[in-house]
């Protein structure tokens, strides 16, 4: 654990102590501490809690929109915060995380647990008093799932620590829907199944080609525990499981035949992507492939919540704005 | 001459102007969050009117 890690392969900065306290004064800057909020995934966050919230039935004032648009962002921020807070030492040794901000030396471990703590606090009780209760409960539930389900415990002990702890960036979009709505529905609990199952395949596609970082940080990911075989199997698997799931607001009638046919050819795409790397298993052309689905992952995923954004923004009436029905 | 120790004034800490110039960035930001902060509550209980604490759960 960062904060009383002095062990010098983990990287504590000569300028922090023991417990994490500044020796000297800081020099932090204000992007260090906006680097500590994770910009883009919060950037996904908030789209995925825009679409939950824009699909939601009835109308809200675009203020209050705004506002648990904003919370929700701010909440994402201070989880990831204290993600990095948790994970200074395993960030110092990683090459694709030691230019965070406390590996650089940059802001203190306490200064980053104080600050995502504050943003934690305020994100929820301004959603709570400004939005209403059910969406700052379950804001604060998703920071606390992630914070303390997924980088305190199953991060650092299972190599499901992705399937199980990917729920917390799969809250969002039911977080928006109760923001605008004061419930939940089937309709959120559908897109939450979406990001879950699609958050496997596209962190075990980057996962595949840093599994040498991951076992130099002692992180039992796939690759590291079960090798890069049974890796590419489970996201062949959980790709093709993604398919109907992301199909299913179609199927289920929440939306357009548009969307329907959009997530059923952006699925099969996934899923030959998959089958890619599943078959590539040596060389550069495997980690092309790997590299190539994480990619398309992030485009999938960002592909089917705009044209629900669409198809919740035109009525359930995509098709017909387009002139296909 | 003897010299007086409680005459000496304690050296402390003193800033280099990099570590001004960020503790007056970062003092800004907080200003700036905190303002915007005010404004939203603002904002929002013009919006809800004088119902603003009466929202559903």
């Amino acid at each position: 654990m960062s904060l009383v890690s002095e062990s010098p392969e983990f990287g504590v900065h000569p300028a922090h102590g023991v417990a994490g306290v500044r020796l000297e004064p800081s020099i932090a800057s204000v992007s260090d501490y906006i680097a500590l909020l994770k910009p883009r995934v919060m950037s996904l966050v908030v789209f995925t809690a825009l679409v939950g919230l824009m699909t939601a039935p009835g109308h809200m004032h675009p203020v209050i929109a705004f506002t648990a648009l904003l919370c929700i962002a701010v909440g994402a921020g201070a989880a990831g915060a204290l993600n990095m807070w948790y994970d200074a030492d395993i960030d110092a040794v990683m090459s694709r995380t030691s230019n965070r901000p406390i590996p650089r030396g940059r802001v203190a471990p306490g200064e980053a647990l104080a600050f995502g703590l504050t943003l934690a606090a305020f994100s929820v009780a301004v959603l709570g008093l400004l939005v209403n209760w059910l969406a700052a409960a379950l804001l604060a539930f998703t920071i606390f799932f992630y914070v303390v389900i997924y980088t305190i415990w199953l991060k650092r002990s299972t190599p499901q620590n992705i399937v199980i702890g990917g729920a917390a960036g799969a809250f969002p979009p039911m977080i928006g829907w109760a923001a605008a709505t004061g419930g939940l529905s089937v309709e959120p609990c559908l897109l939450f199944l979406i990001v879950f199952f699609w958050t496997p395949p596209h962190f075990w596609a980057l996962s595949l080609n840093r599994a040498d970082d991951y076992a130099r940080a002692q992180v039992p990911m796939l690759p590291v525990i079960s090798g890069a075989e049974e890796t590419r199997r489970q996201i062949l698997l959980y790709s093709i499981v993604l398919l109907p799931i992301g199909a299913a607001p179609w199927l289920l009638g929440y939306a357009d035949a548009i969307y329907g046919v959009t997530a059923l050819l952006a699925g099969a795409l996934m899923v030959a992507l998959a089958w890619r790397v599943r078959n590539t298993r040596e060389g550069a052309g495997a980690r092309r492939a790997a590299q190539q689905l994480f990619g398309f992952s992030i485009v999938y995923l960002f592909v089917l919540f705009a044209v629900l954004l669409v198809d919740g923004l035109s009525g359930g009436h995509l098709s017909g704005l387009v002139g296909l029905a | 001459m003897l010299v007086n120790v409680m005459d000496e004034k304690p050296k402390g800490i003193v800033l280099t102007e990099e570590q001004k110039r960020s503790r007056r960035a970062r003092s800004i930001a907080i200003a700036l969050a905190l303002g915007a902060l005010v404004i939203l509550f603002y904002i929002v209980t013009l919006v809800k009117g004088p119902g603003v604490l009466n929202r559903p759960l």
